[in-house]
């Protein structure tokens, strides 16, 4: 094996990555090897940018995005994870529910969408849910799986100083124990939140994914890529924000 | 010693898993008297540590009753009046929690007591103070060694202000020079302390260094095929009185191989 990059190189290499992407892609356009009507040049990104800003439609999609993504996330992530520990942790409501979580895990989050739409409508509600129901799968199995695999001699260790009632264990084992995998699937919730957000829009809730469909039938697909890379740059921001909570909650691993 | 009501009790205890098919325990009894130091010698495997669990309340018995110390049980003076634990449990393997810091992992069976933060920190700190780590006291589990996190385990343990201290192999996995200092940290603290003590090993050597009194736990299904009262002139090691009462120990522990023979060591009995 070679020798490990450091840091720098690495950081270096990437960004040369990137230079060379962005590069190849604005000269393939030029040059006519892409025809520019089906994909627009890198520098056109720019203009097509400060005109969404201009017309203010880039930081409402913005808003109209993150409040989905916020509420989905929080009622997925909670629902998901507090489900999957108490599955866990109580062996009759495990097996009491397996048969229904066998039923409904093989369906994707996008197959709700006509129910979302009938139940809640075209509007933030019905996006919320489709992104919740995508995000609470993740959870709920990160959760399930992190309990699962608690060292079972620290549930003695809890009963022994007097910590051995349900509460006991939930609050001084469990939640503690299952910490870094609870968070594990928070952290793809995260991702994977992003993806439902453009799938529940595109169906026309206002937001990212529906200013992207509205940009593609006119065929701006400058627009299109702005607001791909517009996805990009806020899931990486909610990543690495998550990435301090994270250092914070798990110290003790470091 | 032995008229006074005993602190501890198991009285023909038996222990079944698979509902009184096969015993892992058998007619049990042995009394706990308020400061003794008493080892349960045994091979390893037997069921030292499942007795010392049926003790402790984490294993029902399958026959017979246990008599633990209670909560407002022994003596509760000063400070620690009522807010106590009547047992306390020192694992084999430490058994910290990754995820506290030492001080906190001390705390832990603080919690619940109704001690406010700045009590529980100081009862904490005595403790580490005790077995002489409070320096280490904000580091996390993963920065110790064995032996320090052998202390911390004991340091938890202590700091509940037990009746009874049960210790499971509390060295068993320490090399010797940290096991060696350990245990005589153990006896300046059981000193100091006054605890009672039930102290499993399967280290002859180890049992006479401590103990006052060594219980053999032997067989299949396992019961108390010994016991012997260690006095100073037992303690000093490589002495005749010593050599005896290993030789003697060792037989006891044997003593399962032949159950006709009567063992050699009642006619000695003191």
């Amino acid at each position: 094996m070679k020798a490990a990059l450091s840091r720098r190189q690495r950081v270096a290499l990437s960004g040369l990555g990137l230079v060379v992407f962005f590069g190849g892609w604005e000269a393939a356009v030029r040059t006519g090897l892409l025809p520019s009507g089906m994909v627009p040049a890198p520098s056109s990104l720019w203009q097509a940018w400060l005109d969404e800003v201009h017309g203010g439609f880039w930081q409402q999609a913005i808003l109209d995005s993150l409040s989905h993504y916020a509420l989905g996330l929080l009622f997925g992530s909670v629902l998901g994870a507090l489900i999957g520990l108490l599955c866990g942790m109580v062996p009759v409501l495990d097996a009491f529910l397996a048969g229904i979580v066998h039923l409904l895990r093989p369906v994707p989050g996008l197959a709700w969408v006509p129910f979302a739409i009938l139940w809640f409508g075209l509007n933030t509600s019905g996006a919320t849910f489709v992104i919740a129901i995508s995000v609470f799968w993740i959870n709920f199995y990160a959760a399930y799986a992190a309990v699962r695999s608690v060292d079972p001699e620290l549930y003695e260790l809890a009963s022994a100083f007097g910590h051995g009632s349900f509460l006991g264990r939930l609050f001084k084992v469990v939640l503690p124990a299952s910490a870094p995998g609870v968070m594990a699937g928070l952290r793809t919730g995260l991702g994977q939140g992003w993806m439902s957000v453009v799938a529940a829009e595109l169906f026309g809730v206002p937001g990212i994914g529906a200013r992207m469909m509205q940009a593609s039938s006119l065929l701006a697909t400058d627009v299109v890529v702005v607001y791909m890379l517009t996805m990009a740059l806020l899931y990486a921001v909610t990543d690495f924000l998550f990435g301090f909570v994270r250092l914070r909650v798990l110290r003790w691993q470091a | 010693m032995s008229d006074a009501t005993p602190l501890a009790r198991l009285d023909d205890v038996g222990l079944s898993h698979d509902g009184g098919e096969t015993f892992i325990l058998r007619h049990v009894s042995l009394n706990l008297h308020k400061g003794e130091f008493v080892a349960l010698l045994g091979p390893s495997g037997v069921g030292k540590s499942t007795l010392l669990r049926v003790l402790m309340g984490l294993s029902k018995p399958s026959e017979g009753t246990v008599t633990g110390p209670t909560d407002d049980g022994g003596a509760a003076e000063g400070r620690s009046a009522g807010k106590r634990r009547a047992q306390a449990l020192v694992f084999q393997d430490a058994r910290l929690m990754p995820w506290r810091s030492v001080l906190r992992n001390v705390a832990f069976g603080l919690e619940g007591l109704g001690l406010n933060r700045q009590e529980k920190r100081e009862r904490a700190l005595d403790a580490l103070r005790l077995v002489g780590l409070e320096e280490a006291a904000d580091r996390w589990p993963k920065r110790l060694s064995g032996g320090q996190r052998q202390r911390v385990g004991v340091a938890r343990a202590l700091t509940v202000d037990p009746d009874l201290l049960l210790m499971d192999e509390p060295f068993g996995a320490l090399d010797p020079i940290t096991r060696n200092s350990l245990q005589d940290e153990l006896l300046r603290i059981w000193q100091q302390t006054h605890k009672t003590v039930l102290f499993v090993t399967h280290d002859i050597e180890e049992a006479l260094k401590l103990a006052t009194r060594i219980v053999v736990l032997s067989g299949s299904p396992a019961g108390i095929t010994g016991e012997l009262t260690i006095g100073a002139e037992q303690k000093t090691p490589d002495s005749p009185a010593f050599r005896m009462y290993a030789a003697r120990l060792r037989a006891m522990i044997a003593g399962e191989a032949d159950p006709g023979g009567a063992p050699y060591w009642r006619s000695a009995e003191i």
